[in-house]
């Protein structure tokens, strides 16, 4: 066989192996539809995204999933304002306050710990926040949206901590000298040059957290309590879209509705994760030729 | 030599010659006294000893890696950012050793300017680059800032080419103006002393002439001191020149001596070209 | 061109230097405090399951398999069954991602279809874990008659990966400069052989890197096995790839939700936590380290 031959054979071997991930993305794109959309035969698409009551297994079944979107989304929020200052400013301290020794040290521990598995955080919500939320707020049940906030927030916390590091680290050095050469103080630089040169990267940082916190499963699914109604208070049981997934998919009968409802809810899921990537994305590519065009 | 046009000699107010000169009765402004410097366990300077003159220019040359960049970064307290680094001696500026434990870095460098080798605007305005600087230092009025900014653009030969745009982004101007808006930053906070470290070694001739008259316009009213690798850039513009060579001057005095009739072997070998 | 006069009034910094070191002094330590507090979160979770976990921990709890309706006995299963799932998932991974690593920063240099893969590769990382799950179970379990198996669950996995290894291995090539390449091609190397003879050994600190991170993430991820894999209580270890297997983290999942009796079975759960927790932890902790020691030792 030639060269050339070999060669060619050898780049379409890679093109195709490229193209997989596409074809993975593309592959889940139509089984979620395939799967998911069949629900609107059952209910209206309004009456889906907007109804408040999930009785998927009665007589006269109703799917709306408005209590699980909620749910989800209280829930990030909760984590987010938990996570977000408190990531935030322990990146600053890592990336400009901390000494040499400090830094290498810090740096891989928060590594570590984003890869904590999802379950470990869940035993530890159930078995030790839950119980402590109960008793701080006098509750019938510690398993409320406020635990699954913190253990969420906690969660988060490495991930945008070390994002919001990177970001602050790729901060190029000549303007924190200029800052300096005209004699402002290291805690001026950092709040008043590096912190907003960095925005769009820790926005980044807090997009991907919203985006792993919306499609965490385990940890929701065994802190949150898991009712499917909506209740406008933080110190009550929730339940998420992706908890709802989980604890019923087992149970049904593959081309009911409740199956489809449940696939219907991952494609909503699905692509809620899918424009916070693209935003996150778009902001970061931003971000990323800002500094190469300036340097 | 490429010709320059668009630049007018400089003109000199005579008002200004007296505006600064916290001298002592020697005309000095900084006294270096047995500086080293070492990065881990790289020695970059040793016992460097001399005093600098006030409103002149003084040129720092030397090959590549002498500590030329090191040294002009200890006077004011810029290695202080870099973990390694272990700085011993003294320089003193208006009587206190700058390496004072209780001498505050900002305080210093307010009073010692400096301009670095890549141009550095803040990505902010134009306005705002010059501004930063002095709310740092406690001006909030709008006006009084806005006063200083155009005297220091002013100053800095850049206002006929930005005072229409003084909100645009810093990032909009020619690396030449940039570098002059550095300058003019460094100007605005006034400084009594301005560090220019290789500032012209990222532009062109055009951009360099510029700043060169710049420079010999602005030592009527600041201490000047700057690191070249450029020898016709020091002969042209400074009044005095120290060589240093491996971590150590060689030899410092007047520009037109040490140029036409140095004392050391070395210095003669390095200004003639046979090596560096 | 002329200066403008000196303004008046000089800048007086004395007053203000006071004021300017109180602030920074409070601002940093606000941010220590913040670090501590980070800090202490989270370390407060490995202390939790490592106390806990502790004493459950013995030669037995790891090696025998669990007796009376999980109650008694070890998790010999699960640790097996992990242990089987992560490891196909990567067989499945590495290959593939490698490759295609290679295809985008070997092979094209920046135009639409490359621009149109990586971002399929960067929205496929953020995926819900959940909806790789449901993925497999539609494709795997069901389209293509896996059932609930070891092979179902490492496939979906496999998948659930491949954005890591894609990632990493990217980023270890791109590391290596041009000049290797063109050394390559000086003595008459294809771009293959190029590749394959120096590019991927100089690359290999960082693609063993992805490849442990891999391993971690699938070992510890419950959602996607759920309905493609693991089965609560089985007598027996997995036969055959074809069979359901138990997992660590489900098993822990499984004892803490629907356990039926707690007394015995939470102290399990402890113990199965920290056997994961170590498992995941170590495997990263071995990936940083390869990762650090290739980037001091490297030459170039």
């Amino acid at each position: 066989m030639s060269r050339k031959l070999k060669e060619l054979i050898i780049k379409s071997i890679l093109l195709f192996c490229a193209l997989s991930s596409l074809l993975f993305l593309g592959g889940i794109v139509i089984v979620l539809f395939t799967q998911g959309l069949p629900i609107l035969k059952y209910v209206g698409i309004g009456e889906f995204l907007f109804g408040t009551h999930w009785y998927p297994t009665h007589e006269y079944a109703e799917f709306g999933i408005l209590p699980m979107i909620y749910g989800s989304l209280i829930i990030t929020l909760g984590a987010l304002i938990f996570a977000a200052p408190l990531g935030i400013l322990s990146a600053l301290y890592i990336a400009e306050v901390a000494p040499f020794w400090l830094k290498e040290i810090m740096k891989p521990i928060v590594e570590l710990l984003a890869c904590i598995p999802s379950v470990i955080y869940g035993l530890f919500g159930v078995l030790l926040i839950a119980p402590i939320v109960q008793k701080l707020f006098n509750l019938p049940i510690g398993l409320t949206a406020f635990s699954a906030a913190i253990i969420l927030g906690i969660m988060v916390l490495p991930t945008v901590t070390s994002i919001v590091e990177d970001a602050l680290s790729s901060i190029p050095k000549e303007y924190k000298e200029a800052a300096f050469a005209v004699g402002a103080t290291k805690w001026e630089t950092m709040t008043k040059i590096t912190l907003p040169a960095a925005a769009s990267g820790i926005s980044t940082a807090l997009i991907l957290g919203i985006g792993r916190a919306i499609g965490e499963t385990m940890a929701i699914l065994m802190v949150a309590g898991g009712s499917a109604r909506i209740v406008f208070s933080f110190l009550k049981p929730v339940r998420a879209m992706t908890s709802t997934i989980a604890s019923e998919m087992a149970e049904t009968v593959m081309g009911s509705e409740h199956y489809y409802a449940l696939f219907g809810i991952a494609i909503v899921l699905f692509i809620m994760t899918l424009c916070f990537n693209f935003i996150a994305d778009r902001i970061s590519y931003q971000f990323h030729k800002k500094f190469t065009a300036t340097r | 030599m490429v010709k320059v046009a668009n630049i007018n000699p400089p003109k000199i107010i005579p008002a200004l010659l007296d505006t600064t000169s916290k001298c002592d009765k020697n005309n000095t402004r900084l006294k270096i006294e047995k500086l080293n410097v070492s990065f881990g366990k790289n020695h970059v300077l040793k016992d460097v000893t001399f005093n600098i003159k006030c409103n002149s220019i003084t040129a720092i040359i030397g090959p590549s890696g002498c500590g030329k960049s090191t040294f002009i970064r200890c006077l004011n307290r810029m290695n202080d950012i870099i973990p390694s680094a272990r700085i011993t001696g003294k320089i003193i500026l208006d009587d206190i050793n700058i390496y004072d434990p209780n001498y505050e870095p900002y305080e210093l460098r307010k009073k010692v300017g400096m301009v670095f080798q890549k141009p550095n605007p803040f990505p902010k305005s134009i306005i705002e680059n010059l501004a930063f600087g002095l709310r740092l230092h406690g001006i909030k009025n709008k006006r009084e800032i806005e006063k200083r900014v155009v005297s220091a653009i002013k100053s800095a030969a850049l206002w006929d080419e930005v005072k229409n745009r003084l909100h645009d982004s810093a990032f909009s101007l020619s690396g030449g103006q940039q570098q002059r808006l550095c300058i003019a930053r460094a100007l605005a906070i006034e400084p009594e002393v301005i560090l220019f470290d290789e500032p012209c070694s990222a532009l062109d001739p055009i951009s360099t002439a510029k700043i060169e008259d710049l420079m010999i316009n602005l030592k009527q009213r600041y201490t000047i001191i700057i690191v070249t690798h450029n020898l016709q850039q020091a002969a042209r513009i400074s009044d005095y020149t120290g060589f240093l060579y491996l971590g150590k001057l060689v030899e410092f005095g007047e520009t037109t001596k040490l140029f036409t009739a140095p004392k050391e072997k070395l210095t003669e070998n390095y200004i003639t070209g046979r090596f560096g | 061109m002329e200066i403008s006069p000196a303004l008046n009034t000089p800048l007086n910094i004395k007053s203000y230097a006071n004021h300017r070191r109180l602030v920074q002094k409070i601002g940093i330590s606000i941010l220590f405090l913040s670090l501590i507090v980070t800090i202490f979160f989270l370390f407060i979770i490995v202390i939790f399951i490592a106390v806990r976990g502790a004493g459950v921990l013995n030669i037995e709890f790891l090696t025998a398999m669990p007796r009376q309706a999980m109650t008694k006995g070890g998790i010999l299963p699960a640790i097996l069954g992990t242990f089987y799932l992560s490891l196909g998932a990567v067989i499945f991974a590495l290959p593939l991602g490698i490759l295609t690593a290679i295809y985008l920063n070997e092979y094209t240099g920046a135009n639409t279809l490359v621009r149109i893969i990586k971002m399929g590769i960067n929205n496929l990382a953020g995926v819900p874990s959940i909806v790789f799950g449901l993925f497999g179970l539609a494709i795997f379990v069901k389209f293509f008659g896996f059932g609930v198996s070891l092979l179902s669950g490492s496939l979906t996995l496999a998948i659930m990966i491949l954005p890591v290894i894609i990632s990493t291995t990217v980023e270890a090539l791109k590391s290596i400069p041009d000049s290797f390449r063109e050394a390559g091609y000086g003595v008459g190397a294809t771009k293959w052989q190029m590749v394959r003879g120096i590019i991927l050994p100089a690359a290999l600190p960082g693609i063993l890197t992805g490849t442990i991170l891999g391993i971690g993430r699938a070992a510890g991820e419950t959602a996607p096995i759920l309905f493609t894999a693991v089965t609560f209580f089985s007598r027996k270890l997995p036969k055959s790839i074809l069979s359901e297997v138990q997992a660590l983290p489900y098993h822990i999942y499984a004892l803490v939700t629907e356990g039926t009796h707690p007394k015995e079975q939470i102290p399990i759960a402890y113990g199965s936590a920290l056997v994961l927790l170590l498992l995941v932890l170590g495997l990263d902790l071995i990936a940083i380290i390869i990762r650090t020691r290739a980037r001091k030792k490297k030459l170039w």
